[in-house]
């Protein structure tokens, strides 16, 4: 069954124009983070009525605004007030806010809005206003079908974010992860995917075959992925939408560690064969097979810049798992970890400027940020375990899951996702129905 | 207001589905179970034949075998040699404390570590298959060094 949907932006206003008060400094986190006011989007009884009848919910605009206010809070940059505080109704909050009352709660941006049942599909605008300077920063509208009210949301947190933010937000995303049940020595693990709020979590997989490592293709709803099915460990693509699935390549030995390229069109991966692993691509429209590392190391773990030019990866060439930087060809391989301790799992940044890390230093594993070239090496949370970042589409955040420690009887132990600014500021879990483990962010929906 | 800001109507498409269709804690101390931080013990191991173990266990990141574990493997070899119908796969784990990935292949590693020494004993490689599951089927199931020891393994399962 598909649901094929259909937005409409309808307004976008003197957003250029309009020079604006609030400025929300992205790069220091959350030590200030931004006093927002959500005004509930109103709508008439009719159409409450109605929309109650179409989608079983009876305040649907207020649902739709508890959206935004739950994004813009978890983002740490911005202070959704108390709505007991408000002064003014939604309704005329919404024509035209009276600004002294908005200042009184110590509001700097106020958002208001209306959800309208027109034609069989749900209307709902916006307006985002700067409460100091006394004007209107954006207005949008949007036209969908009414199930598809929560991506609405969605898409105002983005539009909101981007505007006060300067930068692309990262809500309409969904994240695909391993999700984890059972005792350690039989865990089931099944492939997962949820909303980047956590909602809406579908099970893509059984469970009958342990499945790891699933990653987003950046340009589509493709997803590629490691399954024991039929016990011979190889990486799979699959089709979301669909449910097709595939196996990548025909390699005599276990295929592990996949990732596509920023374009979509290559899977890269590690192949083991005789206690040897090496990285390969394989360009998923001809089918061709390129090895890219050939060393009697463990070579894995391979990740690509943004540009498409360079892969980073972890290898254990000098004896420990360290870091490199290549070339895309393979060519001009060159060690940028040099800090105590073991580093594994690089992940490059959308942005292209950092590489995310794993690193286990006596005893203790970190989450970290190091410049591409090795220098600047940021250490953002220590834990017991905890492993596998991956960035948000804005390269802002990086989800990874951690698992905590069992006692002699095996007690005590769980695996769940973890967010992070890459600040260091803003450290939160994920939430998801089971257990959870390898998370991997999608690119914005609504691009 | 709204209206006479109009700039231009944006026309957003998008289609989509909702609907899917579808190792490395370092320990000083000495066990009586472990050597240095090789498992020594006997609590997992099970055996193919009589005086047959199935595993040998691994340092901490490492995929050398022991002389132990040489002892194991040459009674395997003896006892495929004796019964040269059967065949066997090569189980590689790691224990929890490494990366997903790079566990995944230090048990590739391992398996054929063990692997490598059977065949110059005299076993086929067309007898021996091998699979690694990295660190995701522990033994024992505690995160102590104890524990981890029992995990960084290669155990020789019969396949037919």
């Amino acid at each position: 069954m598909k649901k094929n949907l259909f937005f409409i932006l309808f307004f976008l206003l003197n957003i250029n124009n309009a020079y604006s008060l609030i400025e929300v400094d992205i790069t220091r986190g959350n030590l200030n983070p931004l006093p927002i006011a959500v005004s509930p989007l109103f709508s008439d009884s009719d159409t409450k009525q109605e929309l109650k009848n179409e989608t079983n919910i009876s305040k649907l605009g207020e649902k739709i605004s508890e959206v935004v206010e739950n994004n813009l809070r978890r983002t740490g940059l911005f202070n959704p007030l108390e709505k007991n505080a408000f002064l003014q109704n939604p309704d005329v909050a919404h024509l035209k806010p009276r600004f002294e009352d908005w200042k009184l709660i110590k509001a700097q941006a106020l958002i208001t809005g209306q959800v309208k049942f027109v034609d069989e599909k749900l209307r709902v605008e916006f307006r985002l206003w700067d409460v100091l300077a006394a004007k209107e920063l954006m207005a949008l509208a949007f036209t969908t079908v009414p199930e598809n009210w929560r991506r609405v949301g969605h898409i105002i947190s983005d539009k909101i974010y981007e505007r006060l933010t300067g930068e692309k937000g990262y809500f309409d995303t969904r994240i695909i992860y391993v999700a984890e049940q059972g005792p350690k020595t039989k865990r089931i693990k099944k492939l997962a995917i949820m909303d980047q709020d956590s909602v809406n979590t579908k099970y893509l997989t059984l469970g009958n075959e342990l499945v790891l490592t699933p990653r987003f293709n950046p340009t589509n709803q493709m997803v590629t992925y490691l399954s024991y099915f039929k016990n011979l460990p190889r990486v799979y693509l699959l089709d979301i939408e669909t449910g097709i699935q595939e196996v990548v390549g025909d390699f005599p030995g276990m295929t592990f560690a996949p990732r596509f390229s920023p374009d979509g069109k290559k899977i890269i991966m590690s192949f083991a064969k005789d206690g040897n692993s090496d990285i390969y691509t394989m360009n998923l429209e001809n089918r061709i097979v390129n090895r890219i590392t050939n060393h009697p190391s463990i070579d894995t773990s391979p990740s690509y810049s943004p540009d498409g030019k360079f892969i980073t990866f972890n290898s254990d060439r000098s004896g420990f798992q360290q870091i490199y930087v290549m070339k895309s060809d393979g060519s001009n391989v060159k060690r940028i970890s040099f800090g105590k301790g073991l580093y594994g799992t690089p992940v490059w940044s959308p942005r292209g400027d950092l590489i995310a890390f794993t690193k286990l230093h006596k005893g203790k594993f970190y989450i970290g940020v190091m410049r591409t070239d090795g220098s600047g090496e940021r250490l953002l949370t220590e834990n017991y375990y905890q492993e596998a970042p991956s960035w948000s589409p804005n390269g802002r955040v990086l989800i990874f899951y951690r698992e905590t420690k069992s006692n002699s009887e095996g007690k005590g132990f769980s695996a769940k996702l973890w967010s992070i600014d890459l600040t260091g500021y803003n450290e939160r879990q994920v939430p998801t129905e089971t257990d959870g483990s390898d998370p991997s962010w999608s690119s914005l929906l609504s691009n | 207001m709204i209206s006479n800001k109009i700039l231009k109507n944006v026309f957003l498409a998008f289609l989509l589905s909702f609907v899917l269709s579808a190792c490395a804690t370092q320990t000083k101390k000495v066990d009586s179970q472990m050597q240095g931080d090789v498992y020594t013990g006997t609590d997992t191991v099970e055996y193919l034949a009589s005086g047959v173990p199935d595993r040998v266990f691994f340092a901490t990141n490492e995929s050398v075998l022991t002389t132990a574990s040489r002892d194991t493997l040459r009674k395997q070899a003896a006892w495929l040699r004796k019964n040269s119908d059967i065949t066997i796969v090569l189980e590689g784990h790691a224990d929890e404390r490494g990366t997903r990935e790079y566990n995944l292949a230090l048990g590739e590693r391992r398996a054929n570590a063990a692997k490598d020494y059977l065949m110059t004993y005299g076993i086929s490689s067309d007898r021996i298959s091998v699979i690694s599951y990295g660190k995701e089927r522990p033994v024992d199931s505690g995160s102590n060094p104890l524990a981890w020891s029992k995990n960084r393994r290669s155990v020789s399962v019969k396949a037919n």
